[in-house]
């Protein structure tokens, strides 16, 4: 196949229309089902982080920095193959898929919830305990209102991967648009068109949603 | 009122203070004055526990807290809180709440701490922002203020908590010159009301006309004297080299005197 010699001929894709509708669901489902469970994660570890006793902040360190420097294509590849060896127990794809991208964004999460709790001025917590302020109550109503909005940027880029992020559990055979596109392609051998068109649908999602996400950062800007 | 007894604090190796004793009566003001690294802030910190001394004791009102004592338990986060909330801190700062309007940083003593129903934690706050003459900037968020009344507004904080003591921090070392005054005078104001007071401050005049007692600061312990005979006729020879460097520095001083 030479350049000069393919004929682009995107038609037959429309036959397709809704084996594609239906990766595009699973993969937008595993987006916010993770995102949502990622933040939970990303919430209690980013918290307790901040505790002062090692016995609490070394695994949730451990954790954080294993999911955070490895890929997370290896991380779901041994999560469906090797974790079953190590624990006996077989994993059913979709659980490893959900269980490894919650996990991998949780870590993300809680060191941005850490980095914006500790971006908050040391004179805050003096002010609030001074007026007799118990810990908790320096969280609640002084730091985190402020923190939160420092949070919202990096937590909406982190997001708007994890969409991304998605697409390598096609590799243990869960149905996201992209191995939708690759049962596409092997009954049809037109890789070029299947995957230009998987690609402009990533784009056609994620693109309004950076705009958005560039006037929430501005106007958190203007807001201070 | 407040007393100090044998008050020592390290940060790492480096020690602080060193044996820090201290007594102000009800009603009177003590005004800390000292070269920068002397110990005066940290001093200020221990009072209110911001910082936790390593062995000494401070009672403020009848709360009392000893330290260094390895047969008594470390005071909770809840015994600190309620040791705090009894005396009142501004800071250098300010370290006003920038997410809440001036009226809500002052209510959020006796709204939060106290638990007061809004209405009663408002009519505390407004009575306390008229207080400052403030009352038109209640609704004014830290950032539309200037210094001088972000200051203010901080010392209304503070006494919203109805504290026993006030423990002023370098509270106009922030401040353009023209702003220093308006802060200055609130400070005056709340003396002549007979509130219990600990000023670090660099404006010697200021602690000479306010102060019943200045307390000289100098490596981490306390000289201390009336004021009239400490910063007119130092005995102490590092007192007088401070206030010497000092009154070339301003120059006028002497004069304004």
């Amino acid at each position: 196949m030479t350049g000069a010699g393919y004929t682009w001929d995107f038609s037959f894709l429309w036959a397709y229309r809704s084996l594609i509708l239906t990766g595009l669901e699973v993969t937008i489902a595993y987006t916010i089902g993770t995102i949502v469970l990622g933040l939970v994660v990303g919430l209690v570890t980013g918290l307790l982080r901040l505790s002062r006793n090692p016995i609490i902040t070394a695994p949730l360190v451990a954790y954080v920095e294993i999911f955070r420097c490895t890929p997370l294509l290896v991380q779901i590849v041994w999560f469906y193959y090797a974790l079953p060896v190590v624990i006996g127990v077989d994993i059913p794809a979709h659980v490893a898929a959900t269980l490894v991208l919650s996990l991998y964004t949780g870590a993300f999460y809680a060191e941005i919830i850490r980095g914006g709790v500790n971006s908050i001025e040391r004179g805050q917590w003096d002010a609030a305990r001074a007026i007799g302020m118990r810990r908790g109550q320096v969280m609640r109503h002084v730091i985190l209102p402020q923190a939160v909005k420092r949070m919202i940027p990096p937590f909406m880029n982190q997001s708007i991967i994890q969409l991304k992020n998605t697409s390598l559990v096609s590799t243990i055979a869960v149905a996201d648009l992209l191995y939708e596109g690759t049962i596409i392609t092997a009954a049809t051998y037109r890789p070029l068109e299947v995957y230009t068109m998987v690609a402009i649908i990533y784009f056609i999602v994620l693109f309004p949603l950076t705009i958005a996400a560039q006037q929430v950062e501005r106007r958190l800007a203007r807001a201070d | 009122m407040i007393e100090i007894a044998d008050l020592w604090k390290a940060f790492g190796p480096h020690q602080v203070l060193k044996g820090v004793s201290l007594r102000v009566e009800r009603g009177s003001v003590v005004a800390i004055i000292g070269p920068s690294g002397s110990g005066k802030s940290t001093l200020l910190r221990c009072i209110n526990l911001l910082e936790d001394p390593d062995r000494g004791c401070i009672r403020v009102g009848d709360r009392e807290m000893h330290f260094g004592d390895s047969n008594r338990a470390t005071p909770g986060d809840r015994e600190l809180a309620a040791f705090r909330a009894a005396t009142g801190m501004v800071f250098q700062h300010f370290n006003l709440f920038p997410h809440m309007t001036a009226l809500h940083n002052v209510m959020a003593g006796p709204s939060i701490v106290r638990r007061l129903p809004g209405r009663e934690a408002e009519d505390i706050a407004r009575g306390l922002l008229a207080k400052v003459g403030l009352a038109d900037k209640a609704a004014a968020y830290p950032s539309h203020l200037s210094g001088g009344q972000r200051q203010r507004v901080a010392i209304a904080r503070a006494l919203a908590m109805n504290p026993s003591v006030m423990l002023c921090d370098e509270v106009t070392s922030a401040l353009d010159p023209e702003l220093v005054g308006e802060v200055l005078g609130v400070i005056e104001q709340l003396a002549e009301e007979g509130m219990t007071m600990v000023i670090v401050t660099h404006e010697v005049a200021f602690a000479h006309e306010v102060a019943d007692l200045v307390a000289f600061m100098s490596d981490g312990v306390i000289v201390e004297s009336p004021p009239s005979q400490l910063l007119e006729h130092p005995e102490n020879p590092r007192t007088r080299s401070f206030l010497a460097r000092f009154h070339r520095f301003v120059g006028s001083f002497s004069g304004t005197q």
